[in-house]
């Protein structure tokens, strides 16, 4: 992921003379100056007591750094989370201590899980308080340990420059990652010397590890013997940028595609070699073959138990080659038979090289069956109805036509969301972001709000569960003052529908809190300024997604859908998938 | 099978390295039976020896995640006889026994034990050894009257860690020359 260099810049502004020399400055000045040079230009935060100087240098700075002010430090984290996702760069958030670094927790969990690279920055107490219980203390690195790849608290403001440093080096390079640098008060109040030097070493971390040839050449003979290989394709695939390497493979040797959750929009969904989706509410045919298969090449992803459903069952009568930047990841769910641990798109472009040109047809045509099978019992009638009330799917389908599936889509957690991933039809790399390891509902808004920024070319268009909504809408507030143009697409079943499709399916129909009296959503979005409209007739469905699309800004969507609609196929949690239900 | 292992990891010095360490093991619920760590022959590379009981399969799974950490040079799970290992058991008795009891002094010879101080009222024997002797040892000395015994974590040197030694002073010279 390339950072483009900001510094030296045109000395026009007071800031940019500042910047020429190598003065003494504030800590917090030196937070501004260094994110300035890690290519930093948008940050999302809130301030607060122990972070006010640094929001105070950020005032100095406004030409150079937009800093989009949340409504709710959750917000930040997902919308740094989907600026980083939209944009290859790394998503920056800023928080005060206390409630304020606690309230980015779920964001940091949510960007562990996923590795996306985020640096988020804290207040803290000044370093004399520390320990004491102070107002507003929290012992933030404590907290957030496990949930960052790295985290550090400064207490000297000579130490800012290299600490910042090595957080964006640590959060972009290998697998990514979010990284926390708290920072007391004293030292963003405190003066240094400022010099910064981009960080590029560490001696104890070695983020992308030598590719091993020999591993590279036993995984060639076994594609090359193999009658049924299968490429699996992960969130790494995206990360490495190695998605043209991963299509020239499956070209060359005539391999089926399927994706994960998070590996979505790295292979077109109208390429001819691509399977579909794997997973618990994957597509049939990708997940019933992987019964069949004899060879699985797993790129970047790491056998999650949404997609091994009973590990000891899956793809046990297949060779598996493993691909992956994380040591910790090879063998840790399925024992490979050769792990490549290497960047996918270094360990790619040589597997490439080394294997032969085949072909695969019959076992091709089997991915044929399963569709059309899918396609009958499923597909038809969820993407097509005639009667009933509105459908997910369909609405999907029609916001993918209409945008001609080269939109950037943010979903958020539930039935809408898988509904969304399985029927949108993804052209273009990094068009998919959703919050995939840890299911974090509220994810869609703040994240398109993000995405958003980090792509303001592209249509954004966030599609998300009433229940959802409900939770982080208070962003409504930033997409109005900031004026960021996302659609949003509400697909309201009145329920919190994943949760009640499960009560339906496993707890004999017991719908325990699940079903939701909502607000006017409508009215709420006017409340901030955000035209919309509630569309309940399949007949004005078309007409609402056109003018949601050529609005000029912000757009609130409101679908009223079937109430009690479930989302097939679906394997059950912790079943073989082979046991993959139809309906 | 679940037994005991000895896990060595090798870290830069770093606040908070320790509890980064433990809650992996804690996620697991492996639970650690002692810990010890010290500064290496490399400054500012530090060495953990942790005695877990598990099986091996976790622990090389653990592994593969405590070396995730940035901080982190390298982590390793060991085998019993891989290891030559120590522990360091400190043993406090009442002086007003040491007469009436038998022949402390002949006790202490065949242990190879020592004492390291004598006051009025306790005198302290320090023994070092593997946990089982150790424990034994407290039997032998309770017709003494045991007041307090404490024992240390286990001190471990690895029979083949020479090449990663080797590799930790390469990165030494690396970091000099950067
Ligand atoms: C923060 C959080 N709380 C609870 C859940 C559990 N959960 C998963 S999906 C879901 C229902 C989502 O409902 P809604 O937003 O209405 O979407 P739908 O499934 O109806 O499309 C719930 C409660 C979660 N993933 N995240």
């Amino acid at each position: 992921m390339q950072q483009k260099d900001v510094l030296p810049m045109k000395p026009e502004t007071e800031a940019d003379k500042r910047l020429a020399a190598k003065p003494v400055i504030t800590g917090s000045e030196a937070v501004i100056r260094s994110l300035i040079a890690e290519g930093v230009d948008t940050i999302f935060g809130y301030p607060g007591g122990a972070i006010m100087p640094i929001y105070d240098a950020l005032y100095d700075f406004q030409d150079q750094v937009h800093h989009i002010l949340v409504r709710h430090e959750q917000g930040a984290t997902h919308a740094a989370q989907g600026y980083a996702r939209s944009s290859g760069k790394v998503g920056v958030a800023f928080a005060t201590s206390g409630p304020g670094a606690t309230n980015l927790v779920t964001g940091l969990a949510d960007a562990y899980m996923d590795s996306t690279p985020m640096v988020c920055i804290t207040g803290q107490v000044a370093a004399a308080l520390l320990g004491t219980d102070a107002f507003q203390e929290t012992d933030v690195i404590g907290i957030t340990m496990p949930i960052t790849k790295w985290n550090i608290q400064v207490t000297r403001q000579e130490d800012i420059p290299g600490a910042i440093a090595k957080a964006f080096y640590i959060a972009r390079s290998g697998r990514p990652g979010p990284v926390l640098v708290d920072i007391t008060k004293n030292a963003q109040a405190g003066t240094c010397e400022f010099e910064y030097k981009k960080c590029e070493f560490i001696r104890s971390y070695q983020p992308v590890p030598e590719l091993n040839p020999e591993a590279v050449t036993a995984a060639a003979a076994l594609i090359n013997s193999a009658k049924k290989p299968y490429i699996f394709c992960g969130h790494g695939v995206l990360l490495s940028g190695a998605e043209n390497e991963l299509i020239q493979l499956a070209e060359k040797a005539q391999i089926p595609v399927a994706s994960t959750l998070l590996g979505l929009s790295a292979v077109p969904v109208d390429h001819p070699l691509y399977g579909g989706l794997l997973g618990m509410h994957g597509n049939y045919a990708p997940n019933m073959l992987t019964c069949e298969c004899d060879l699985v090449i797993a790129v970047g992803m790491r056998f999650d138990d949404r997609v091994t459903g009973d590990v000891s069952t899956f793809v046990s009568q297949a060779k598996v080659i493993h691909i992956e930047i994380d040591a910790a990841e090879i063998d840790k769910i399925i024992k490979a038979d050769v792990a490549i641990h290497a960047d996918a798109k270094t360990a790619l472009e040589a597997l490439t090289q080394l294997v032969m040109p085949a072909r695969h047809d019959a076992w091709l045509e089997e991915f044929k069956f399963g569709h059309e099978k899918e396609y009958d019992k499923v597909q038809k009638r969820e993407l097509y109805p005639e009667e009933g009330q509105i459908k997910m799917a369909e609405t999907v389908r029609l916001i993918s036509e209409k945008t001609n599936g080269e939109a950037i889509l943010v979903t958020d957690v539930g039935q809408h969301q898988m509904i969304a991933s399985r029927y949108y039809r993804f052209k273009n790399p990094n068009t998919n972001i959703t919050s995939g390891g840890m299911g974090t509902m509220g994810f869609s808004v703040p994240a398109a709000m993000g995405a958003k920024m980090g792509a303001p070319e592209k249509t954004v268009v966030a599609v998300v569960g009433d229940g959802c909504f409900q939770m982080t809408l208070q962003e409504l507030g930033t997409i109005y003052q900031s004026q960021i143009g996302v659609k949003m697409v509400i697909l309201n079943n009145n329920f919190l529908g994943m949760v009640r499709q499960w009560q339906q399916l496993f707890f004999d129909k017991r719908y325990s809190s699940t079903e939701m009296v909502n607000p006017d959503f409508i009215q709420i979005a006017k409340g901030f300024f955000i035209p919309g409209k509630k569309v309940t007739a399949r007949e004005d469905l078309a007409a609402a997604i056109d003018e949601m699309l050529a609005t000029d800004g912000a757009y609130l969507l409101e679908v009223v859908v079937e109430q009690e609609d479930n989302v097939f196929p679906m394997v059950p949690a912790g079943a073989p998938v082979s046991t993959i239900r139809l309906e | 099978m679940q037994k005991e292992y000895t896990v060595t990891v090798y870290t830069e010095d770093r606040i908070g390295i320790t509890n980064r360490i433990t809650i992996i093991f804690t996620r697991r619920g492996i639970n650690i039976t002692s810990l010890t760590t010290a500064e290496t022959e490399i400054p500012g590379v530090y060495k953990f020896v942790i005695t877990v009981m598990s099986t091996r399969e976790k622990l090389d799974k653990v592994v593969g995640q405590i070396e995730r950490l940035i901080e982190i040079h390298r982590a390793f799970v060991h085998e019993e006889d891989e290891v030559v290992y120590q522990e360091l058991a400190l043993y406090k008795i009442a002086t007003k026994n040491l007469t009436t009891a038998g022949d402390v002094e002949k006790l202490i010879r065949e242990n190879n034990a020592r004492i390291l101080t004598i006051t009025a009222d306790y005198f302290v024997i320090e023994k070092t050894g593997h946990q089982q002797e150790l424990t034994d040892f407290i039997k032998k000395l309770e017709p003494y009257g045991l007041i307090e015994y404490t024992k240390s974590g286990r001190v471990a040197i690895v029979k083949w860690s020479r090449r990663f030694h080797e590799h930790l002073k390469e990165l030494d010279k690396s970091i000099a020359s950067y």
